[in-house]
């Protein structure tokens, strides 16, 4: 569901003197159906950029990205928001919401953006929310204000709202306590199980241990520092 | 699928002075395009060239007709265009009085819009009106009030009430949110992307607040000194630009 080769990343910095940063080089993987996957490599060696590239808000400069059988490098906008709308899903680190605007709405999103009915997007948010014990007197608060853990939970709500072919989880477990950890690596086993391909960045290792099935280490993807 | 808009080798000079130039893009039906730039830029020009406010010096600007199929809205007759610009084109204002009747009553404002596309029985016009005040969250009972009694986030909602009652399918927007306080604005954007869902619309915004873009926009188009420097998926053109004035535009935003 998601096949990368041959894939190469670099920054240019037209305010800074035209400094060319290389962040990746010769980067392969692929995650088949009903797989997790971790990325691992120390802070600074391109997890978060090769996550990046395959949501599509970084631009991929060589080689290929395949996500559900769609070319990302070079793809037209509508590709690539069509691919977000019905295949893949991202459960990023940080809530980005429009302030003022209930939790339940934003956890019901995804699915309104699908075309599912008012009625019945709000009933699965409501279960979702439940299930992650974001209690119910805050659902129809905006979740800006919220805590840290919460917050996190309600974008992890958004995220598996929806049953995604492809995920792509971007430390879906930090700032959890363990009942709350408990649920989230459920949820990630329940989405394998349906056949999701998941792709993943988990520091917290005894998670990772529980729900992924290999690990791919990007430092093999750094370009060496002298290079720079 | 059919492209609701195209546009191509688009320009427009004032005198010597370059407007906009050689503006290429197509908008394909439910997507929204922001368009992005400093003062001067050229993003309200190239809005008002496609809205047909002005016309372009050169370039095609084709749009998918309910009728007729894609058409040059550049080379049709004038009331042909103001036929589109009632039916199927909405036009938001930044500031509400160039888009509303200020002597005419709430109702009265949604109304005209619907009188002017050949709606003539009363009770159905003021049912219709009193719908669309609701969704734009104005009160039902201020539909008899004059927009100068409402204060400036009302009367922007009431200026897209007005706007969308006859059902358009693309909407062009200038600097909507522009002049509202920030928890104005907040409200306003929410109602915006709910409106461009249910409805399925198109739209395109021109603004120069990034945070606005991102929120409401599928993609994002950014001009400097009239051209179109970078185009793409708004995220990525925000989060990995690759133009130098969009890295400096990007990089000079304040943090919250």
């Amino acid at each position: 569901m998601i096949e990368i080769s041959g894939v190469a990343k670099r920054f240019v910095l037209h305010n800074q003197g035209g400094v060319v940063l290389p962040v990746m080089e010769g980067a392969a993987l692929s995650v088949q159906a009903g797989e997790c996957v971790a990325l691992v490599g120390a802070s600074g060696a391109g997890k978060s950029t090769l996550m990046r590239m395959i949501w599509g808000n970084y631009r991929c400069d060589e080689g290929s990205i395949r996500v559900a059988g769609v070319e990302l490098r070079d793809a037209e906008p509508r590709a690539v928001i069509a691919l977000r709308r019905s295949k893949l899903g991202y459960v990023s680190q940080f809530l980005r919401v429009i302030p003022r605007v209930p939790t339940l709405d934003v956890v019901a999103e995804p699915l309104l953006a699908q075309g599912m009915d008012e009625a019945q997007a709000q009933a699965r948010a409501r279960a979702m929310l439940a299930r992650l014990n974001i209690p119910e007197r805050l659902w129809s608060l905006s979740p800006t204000t919220f805590s840290g853990g919460e917050q996190q939970r309600v974008n992890i709500a958004r995220g598996f709202i929806q049953d995604w072919p492809v995920m792509l989880l971007d430390e879906p477990t930090a700032s959890l306590d363990a009942g709350n950890r408990a649920v989230v690596l459920d949820l990630i086993r329940e989405a394998k199980a349906r056949g999701a391909a998941i792709l993943g960045i988990f520091h917290d290792a005894e998670a990772r241990a529980a729900v992924c099935d290999r690990e791919v280490d990007v430092t093999g993807f750094t370009p060496a520092r002298n290079a720079a | 699928m059919t492209p609701l808009l195209q546009v191509e080798s688009l320009s427009k000079f004032y005198g010597n002075h370059l407007g906009c130039g050689d503006v290429n893009f197509t908008l394909w039906p439910g997507e929204v395009m922001g368009i992005v730039g400093e003062s001067g830029s050229g993003k309200s020009t190239l809005l008002n060239c496609l809205a047909g406010h002005m016309a372009p010096d050169t370039g095609r600007v084709i749009f998918d007709t309910r009728t007729d199929g894609p058409r040059d809205t550049v080379t049709m007759t004038e009331p042909e265009r103001r036929w589109l610009a009632r039916t199927d084109w909405a036009f938001v204002h930044q500031n509400p009085r160039d888009g509303l009747r200020m002597n005419v009553s709430a109702g009265g404002n949604v109304g005209d819009r619907l009188m002017a596309v050949g709606a003539r029985h009363y009770g159905d016009i003021r049912r219709q009106a009193q719908d669309w005040l609701g969704r734009v969250e104005i009160d039902q009972a201020r539909i008899d009030d004059r927009p100068r009694a409402f204060s400036g986030g009302m009367q922007q909602r009431l200026q897209i009430a007005r706007n969308l009652v006859t059902g358009p399918r693309l909407v062009f927007m200038d600097e909507p949110t522009g002049g509202l306080d920030v928890s104005v604005q907040a409200r306003l954007l929410d109602l915006l992307r709910g409106l461009v869902r249910r409805l399925g619309l198109s739209a395109v915004i021109v603004t120069h607040d990034l945070a606005v873009v991102r929120l409401l926009a599928d993609r994002l188009m950014v001009m400097k000194d009239g051209r179109v420097v970078e185009q793409g998926l708004t995220d990525q053109v925000l989060d990995d630009p690759q133009d130098a004035y969009t890295q400096l535009l990007v990089s000079s935003v304040l943090q919250v």
